[in-house]
């Protein structure tokens, strides 16, 4: 009987990463859209980096940074936390990875509200919180579900940095795309098949919902700027 | 009521500096494109800061640069009626017209002003209805609905109607100078349409390249503006520099003519102008102030046609015109056939004397 653990393990690891990018793009992009101060140049390349970078970059970097012997990593084992070679460093590198998509899509979505509905809001005295969550995230709902859902497809296909931070530990660490590349290097083609099926099947899944979810938000939304 | 304006900003290729005080009535600010008056309202919203300078509104300081007062837009009162309505999209009517209220507001008393505004701009049995839905008319009103339930102390109207087609902006007119009636604060109206601002404010005041070039009631600002550049953005299409001979005669002199006035203080006059539909076809040639006059060529709008008039000899060619004149097409028909040239009498009554060039 084949080992089910990638699958659970990949959509574990997707779907919360997924949940934090979610929140964490849209916030940073939401402060991105009005910041307009000297080293808005700088936070974007930052912010976008992990999208340009190769994943084994950011695999590397993270290894430095919450490794065994940095600072961090130090402090945490004091504690009694480990990061290297667990699930959770299999959920940071995909959040990593994942994030630029989510930001960039949340940006660009922000950017495209009619400046006029965030001030005629505001001429209403409505606080920045009520605009954001009544008015912002509503209008820019299409973008944000589909950044969303480019973000759920890439932390499902992660390899790189997670083979670097998290390995390859069955039942532990191993996710769907990692498990395809070590079943053809051991000549595995049947499982390599049946995986490369399920990352299939999950990704149009999930993209068929959102584009359901989100038809009649986008319609409303787009109705203002078809006049 | 009263809003005090006096304000400094830059913006590329000119400086805005407005002083302006206003009270109760509907005051009109009118301004060719890019003449900052949509910047002026902007500033006054805290939608813009300005440089510097003071805003005052009720005895409320919104902004003074000095004391480093910067009142943000939620707490300022104002209603603002965007070009486009900026209604939002995903709400129905009545959440757009309720969407100001907080929840400190009781849900009784919350239903029972919407449904107010609701009757009072003619939006029953839309409440559930989307933007997209309704016409541009409708649009206007739930706008205009949201914007005054919050009780605002001034109403800012950013070109509201010139969006509109000529049929549809005449009709919004009418209707907008009617809903305003329910609205008890200051109204401060934005256009670059002069009907428009005629026709919805008592009081006009004229930008140019960001300065104010003349305000007054609307009759004066129309019918005796001080300034060439004031008479030209109130249509006046016919201005010559003038000099004065005595005391009742005056020369206009790119139109070589000397024109016959009384009762007239002519003593600061140095251009004077005249509209173009206020020219007339002589019907004695003795009349006073009767020119020769020679038609260079026409150019017909739908109703009526202009013609460009040369004075005292033929012209040379198409350039060579001194005057416009707006009259109707049938008049015209039956006046091109009469002999060259034609007597053109200049009314005096209808002169307009002007002191200074102003800000061009």
């Amino acid at each position: 009987m084949l080992d089910l653990s990638p699958l659970w393990i990949s959509i574990k690891t997707a779907f919360t990463a997924t949940f934090i990018v979610f929140f964490l793009g849209i916030a940073v992009a939401w402060f991105m859209s009005r910041y307009k101060g000297k080293i808005r140049g700088l936070l974007d390349a930052i912010f976008t980096l992990p999208l340009v970078l190769p994943p084994t970059v950011v695999g590397f970097i993270l290894l430095i940074i919450i490794g065994k012997n940095s600072p961090i990593g130090k402090g945490l084992s004091h504690i009694g936390i480990n990061i290297i070679f667990t699930w959770s460093a299999t959920v940071i590198a995909a959040t990593i990875v994942a994030f630029p998509l989510m930001y960039r899509t949340c940006l660009g979505a922000f950017g495209q509200i009619d400046i006029n509905m965030l001030n005629a809001a505001r001429t209403l005295g409505v606080s920045e919180w009520k605009l954001f969550w009544k008015v912002a995230v509503p209008l820019a709902w299409p973008g944000i579900a589909s950044g969303t859902t480019l973000s759920f497809a890439r932390a499902l296909g992660e390899f790189g940095a997670t083979l670097m931070v998290a390995g390859s530990i069955p039942g532990k660490t191993q996710t769907i795309p990692i498990a395809i590349y070590f079943a053809v290097e051991s000549g595995e083609n049947n499982a390599a098949i049946m995986w490369v099926s399920f990352i299939f099947i999950i990704s149009l899944v999930v993209m068929v919902l959102t584009e359901k979810w989100t038809e009649k938000q986008y319609f409303i939304v787009s109705s203002a700027r078809r006049k | 009521m009263k809003l005090i304006v006096d304000i400094i900003k830059k913006l590329p290729g000119f400086e805005l500096k407005i002083k302006l005080e206003t009270d109760n009535i509907a005051l009109g600010l009118l301004g060719p494109s890019g003449s900052g008056k949509s910047m002026t309202l902007r500033c006054i919203a805290g939608i813009d800061t300005p440089d510097s300078g003071r805003i005052e509104l009720n005895g409320r300081v919104l902004f003074d640069s000095e004391k480093k007062i910067n009142i943000p837009i939620r707490k300022r009162k104002i209603g603002f009626l965007f070009q486009n309505y900026a209604l939002f999209p995903h709400m129905t009517v009545e959440e757009n017209i309720g969407f100001g209220f907080d929840k400190s507001i009781k849900l009784l008393e919350k239903d029972c002003r919407i449904n107010k505004k609701i009757e009072m701009f003619k939006l029953k049995g839309m409440e559930k209805k989307y933007p997209y839905q309704l016409s541009g008319g409708q649009q206007q009103r739930v706008a205009l609905a949201r914007a005054l339930i919050m009780e605002p102390e001034i109403l800012l109207l950013d070109e509201p109607l010139s969006a509109l087609d000529d049929y549809l902006r005449n009709k919004m007119i009418v209707e907008l100078k009617l809903d305003l009636t329910q609205f008890q604060g200051i109204t401060f109206f934005v256009t670059h349409n002069m009907e428009e601002a005629y026709r919805l404010c008592d009081k006009i005041c004229i930008l140019s390249h960001g300065q104010i070039e003349a305000m007054g009631n609307r009759e004066d600002i129309f019918n005796k503006p001080t300034t060439v550049a004031a008479a030209k953005l109130t249509g006046c299409k016919n201005i010559s520099e003038a000099k004065i001979i005595d005391e009742n005669t005056i020369e206009a002199i790119q139109w070589g003519l000397r024109i016959k006035l009384s009762n007239k203080d002519l003593h600061n006059v140095k251009y004077i102008g005249i509209r173009a539909h206020y020219l007339e076809l002589a019907k004695n040639p003795e009349d006073l102030n009767t020119f020769n006059c020679w038609p260079v060529f026409t150019s017909d709008t739908l109703f009526r046609s202009i013609i460009y008039l040369k004075f005292k000899e033929a012209p040379i060619n198409k350039l060579d015109y001194h005057v416009l004149w707006d009259i109707s097409k049938e008049e015209w028909e039956l006046i091109k056939k009469s002999p060259l040239p034609l007597k053109i009498k200049i009314n005096y009554e209808k002169l307009i004397l002007m002191e200074s060039k102003g800000i061009e």
